[in-house]
């Protein structure tokens, strides 16, 4: 019994994961529950324990901002999670060919990411404006009728955001799969050689799937950033034009610091959490059966 | 050894230092956000006051920039139990919540010492700070919202007379476009506030003071969605079209850069646009011109600006190093020697303003005359309504498939919703 | 053989002598251009914001005022580094950047070393040392990790200024241990996933206990990783701002304080060439932490372990 007791809770690893035991339950948990539990009240500049049920998502339904930025998250999600695992993945690959100047080139494609986006989100502005950027000076070569100045209009802005997010993100998504490729195990690579397969398909459908944890961790590290996308939007549009490129986060941040209205950004808040929570749940169950039936084998 | 006990020994040394010195010196967090060269010169006035106040006070420097960060952070720390000595905010409505809690010092004794109901003018700028018969606040300036600029070289090259009203500024824009100039600079950052900003004007000039007043207090719905308005929501969509489409992500800096090196004719921005022209060299007499209230025959002023709020602390040597402070922000030298640096108005006219540009003579003239103040919105609607407009008219500027009658309709929902 | 791989083998030890892999660097081939080609365009796109912040430094208001944004400076300066890193008013103060630099670094080093001995522990017994209900609690970390933190911020001030620690440096260390504690974690857990079951089989047979094989064999083992997580902690805490203006109290106020205060103004006047040499500035050291820690970023340390 007792030595059953020990296998399921060794004590060391218990003691070990004391910060993330308190982590998951005294913050995520406890953090979460307060704003779930807020977004039922009528906070505003505080939070306040005044419940006024269902109001608050009442509300926020019926704002055309909400909409357009949930709407917004997709695209966004799906292009930029999409082109930065890709593109990521190309520059790993590359990397990885006993290049010379690895360190220069790892350090160019990683900057972005070391750089405040409050001015890095001004600089891209300035080149995707029409008369400052990319569209004047290529004017200027006598191109004359170039035309390419996305963030002015509110059907393309978004992808002048994505461009700008590739920029930001790709070069840590390559320093994580880099870090998965040699992470694999070298006898691979030559017997992969021997058997005369070539580089791309052995990058392919050899080195991919053995480093399933990498590509994981790159992949919820993408959607994290996405999800949470604040800095690039409020830098480069700060939601516009109009509100054209607002998202969730933008909106829940601005309802709770600048509009005062805690209550209805901790809603906001809510809701984004929902799918995610869904999600998380279904991978957690599949993983648990997945677990039974290994046992039971 | 141990970080606490370090600590620990810190606080007595510092609790043994602080018991030696001047009993009733005290030290005072202020946060404010401004952080800009001319604005810091301008705070330094405020700090130097306080720390040659000859009873040992010494001003601690809380810098943030952005109001809102500034705000938000001001709210976090108070949250926190930590909460600074002074902070800055606008008049409006930001620190309401603040007062309701009890959080703020009530500075009722210093403003009757110092009869601030008598001294500060206009008497609109006093309802920020007083509120149920009691001060809340200091106002130390004025900044007013209701002004264009233009430039007078864009004016000369396109060989149309220099504006004096929007109107004439309307009928003169063809002929700039011709001259290959921007006529009307703007730019949609943060939410659209600077279309908000010209929103405002336009309401104020549509509408006039007191209907405009009457639909703010009284959320009159038949005032937000009437004719009137439909008729500001044409003519903004109007003045769109002498813009250019860059407008759409450009902060107030570069707009007004725009019309400095005469490549836009005019923008409608608030009076700390002159700190541009003036880092840029120009004095507004021979290079920029200045519309006060959007129509020289009819000045305006808004009650914009700043005010002063102080965080009730336990200890009551810190409470009357704040009382000092709140008298010496408004003090007439405090006052001239900050709004002379700020480029503001100062909040009680028995004070010296003659070196003030010309552009300022003009709104301290009008400043004087009850009849052309114009309370700031702000005053009237919460940041949420505030935001929730900006939202409107961003969007409504932004997609010209929204027509000036949906987006008044619109508007009058947002004034019966507000509270 | 390039000088810089040797160095690695000898510090790495037992693993001198087992040349680091790859195909054969071809001498010069078709395909070796492509390669090259591919990574020098794909460098270009990188860089052209950096050469328009570079160039913009060294212009003069004026110049930057007539909008030639791709042009190169007339009258070169550098007055605007000077300013940014000395003299740009933050304030009352007007010191530039370095006052907050100390703080950074203050608050940066610990926190990053907290933080990655936390999630290295955490993703290392979630692989091999699993108790009832601890993936429970890493679905919850990781969807923590989802929270936008303004969501969070309001019961974590309340909790740490009940504990005393609001406003204090160890408070802000534990409130960045907090929030890289879900990627972390997942990031060990996700690499020694990938670690061959082997390692950790043949070290319980011969009677090795928890932390002697999480010193002994995983730390060692985890050098890729753990560059990995340098770089993102480093980044996400030397840049952090929202975090540090509120928990690390007024005296510990980090370098990002200014540089929000230099960049960023509601209705005061914007100096873009310092804007962009304050930006830069602050980015120069996770910048030199990449460039640095990317020196032990090379294949092999995994096969070398298992067959030293």
């Amino acid at each position: 019994m007792t030595l059953a007791l020990r296998r399921a809770f060794p004590l060391p690893s218990i003691v070990g994961t004391i910060p993330m035991i308190l982590v998951s339950i005294g913050v995520f948990v406890v953090g979460i529950g307060f704003s779930v539990l807020w977004s039922f009240t009528s906070s505003k500049l505080f939070p306040n324990y005044d419940f006024v049920g269902l109001l608050q998502y009442r509300r926020l339904w019926a704002t055309d901002r909400w909409l357009v930025a949930v709407n917004n998250i997709w695209i966004f999600g799906f292009l930029s999670i999409g082109c930065n695992l890709v593109f990521g993945y190309l520059l790993a690959v590359f990397m990885d060919q006993r290049i010379r100047q690895e360190d220069a080139f790892r350090s160019i494609f990683l900057y972005p990411f070391a750089m405040s986006l409050i001015v890095t989100g001004l600089v891209w502005q300035w080149a995707l404006d029409p008369n400052l950027g990319l569209q004047s000076a290529m004017r200027h070569l006598g191109w004359e009728s170039f035309s390419f100045a996305p963030l002015v209009d509110p059907q393309l802005a978004i992808y002048g955001l994505v461009v700008a997010g590739i920029w930001q993100g790709s070069g840590v998504t390559m320093a994580i799969l880099l870090a998965g490729l040699r992470g694999i195990d070298q006898e691979i690579w030559k017997a992969a050689k021997v058997d005369g397969i070539p580089d791309w398909r052995a990058y392919l459908f050899i080195g991919l799937p053995m480093m399933r944890g990498a590509v994981a961790t790159a992949f919820v590290l993408q959607c994290v950033s996405v999800v949470r996308v604040y800095d690039l939007v409020v830098a480069m549009t700060g939601g516009g034009p109009g509100y054209s490129t607002t998202m969730p986060a933008v909106y829940v941040i601005q309802l709770i610091t600048v509009r005062q209205n805690v209550g209805q950004g901790m809603a906001a808040a809510t809701m984004m959490l929902l799918p995610i929570l869904i999600v998380i749940a279904i991978g957690g169950i599949l993983l648990w059966r997945r677990g039974r039936k290994a046992k039971a084998a | 050894m141990n970080y606490r006990m370090k600590l620990m020994g810190m606080a007595a040394t510092a609790a043994l230092l602080a018991g030696v010195t001047v009993a009733s010196a005290a030290d005072i967090e202020v946060i404010h956000w401004w952080t800009s060269k001319g604005e810091a010169a301008a705070v330094a006035q405020f700090a130097k006051a306080l720390d040659n106040d000859g009873q040992g006070d010494k001003w601690v420097d809380s810098a943030i920039a952005l109001g809102e960060t500034a705000r938000a952070t001001v709210m976090q720390r108070v949250l926190g139990g930590d909460p600074p000595e002074a902070a800055q905010f606008n008049p409006g409505r930001q620190y309401e919540e603040l007062i309701a809690n009890g959080q703020l010092l009530d500075l009722t004794d210093v403003a009757t010492e110092g009869k601030w109901d008598e001294v500060i003018r206009p008497k609109q700028i006093q309802s920020a700070c007083f509120l149920d018969g009691h001060w809340w606040c200091v106002p130390v300036n004025i900044h007013s919202n209701y002004w264009a600029w233009y430039s007078k070289p864009a004016f000369e090259q396109a060989g149309v007379a220099e504006p004096k009203s929007m109107e004439e500024f309307v009928a003169a824009a063809p002929k700039l476009k011709e001259a290959g100039i921007i006529p009307f600079a703007i730019g949609g950052d943060g939410n659209g506030w600077q279309i908000q900003l010209l929103f405002q004007d336009m309401v104020t000039e549509g509408l006039g003071i007191e209907a405009r007043n009457k639909m703010y207090e009284d959320k009159d719905a038949a005032i937000a969605g009437g004719p009137e308005m439909v008729q500001v929501f044409k003519d903004l969509r109007a003045l769109k079209s002498f813009t250019d489409e860059g407008y759409a992500n450009r902060n107030w800096n570069d707009t007004t850069n725009l019309v400095i090196t005469n490549k836009a004719g005019l923008q409608v921005m608030g009076d700390w646009a002159r700190g541009e022209f003036a880092a840029a060299g120009m004095t507004g007499v021979k290079d920029f011109g200045c519309i006060i209230g959007l129509n020289e025959d009819k000045p305006l002023v808004s009650t914009d600006g700043d005010i002063f709020v102080f965080f009730k602390q336990s200890d009551p040597e810190v409470e009357a190093a704040q009382k000092r402070l709140a008298k010496l922000l408004i003090s007439p030298e405090v006052q001239v020697a900050f709004n002379n640096a700020k480029g503001s108005m100062p909040v009680r006219g028995d004070v010296d303003m003659s070196t003030a540009d010309p552009c300022m003579q003009k709104a301290l003239a009008a400043v004087e005359d009850p009849a052309k103040i114009v309370v700031a919105t702000n005053r009237y609607i919460t940041e949420n309504t505030n935001q929730a407009i900006n939202e409107l008219i961003a969007n409504y500027f932004a997609d010209d498939s929204v027509t000036a009658e949906d987006a008044a309709a619109k508007f009058a929902e947002i004034i019966e919703l507000s509270d | 053989m390039s000088a810089h791989d040797t160095a690695i083998d000898t510090r790495a030890g037992a693993r001198a002598g087992i040349e680091p892999e790859g195909r054969k660097p071809r001498r010069i081939s078709p395909g070796r251009i492509g390669i090259y080609a591919f990574l020098i365009m794909a460098a270009v796109f990188f860089l052209v914001p950096l050469y328009v912040m570079i160039v913009t430094s060294l212009k003069t208001m004026p110049e930057i005022r007539l909008g030639l944004l791709f042009n190169l400076p007339k009258e070169p300066t550098i007055q605007p580094w000077i300013d940014a890193m000395v003299n740009a008013c933050t304030g009352l103060d007007c010191h530039g950047l370095s006052p907050g630099f100390w703080n950074s670094v203050k608050i940066t080093v610990p926190s990053v070393i907290v933080s990655i001995i936390c999630a290295s522990l955490n993703g290392y017994a979630l692989t091999y040392w699993p108790y009832k209900g601890a993936n429970l609690l890493f679905a919850l970390l990781v969807f923590g990790a989802f929270v936008p933190y303004q969501v969070v911020i309001y019961p974590l001030i309340i909790g740490l200024s009940w504990a005393g620690l609001f406003a204090t440096l160890p408070g802000i260390i534990i409130i960045h241990t907090i929030f890289g504690m879900p990627l972390l974690t997942l990031l060990y857990r996700n690499f020694y996933a990938s670690l061959p079951v082997e390692l950790f089989k043949a070290a319980r047979v011969d009677g090795a206990g928890f932390w002697r094989i999480f010193f002994m064999i995983m730390m060692p083992m985890s050098v890729p990783i753990t560059i990995v997580a340098v770089i993102l902690q480093v980044t996400g805490i030397w840049n952090d701002f929202l975090f540090g203006v509120v928990f690390a109290g007024r005296e510990n106020w980090p370098m990002t304080v200014q540089l929000n205060n230099i960049v960023n103004s509601t209705t005061g006047v914007r100096e873009y060439n310092i804007n962009m040499a304050a930006t830069i500035l602050t980015a120069a050291v996770p910048l030199i932490v990449y460039f640095v820690s990317g020196r032990w970023f090379v294949r092999g340390i995994a096969a070398g372990a298992v067959k030293g």
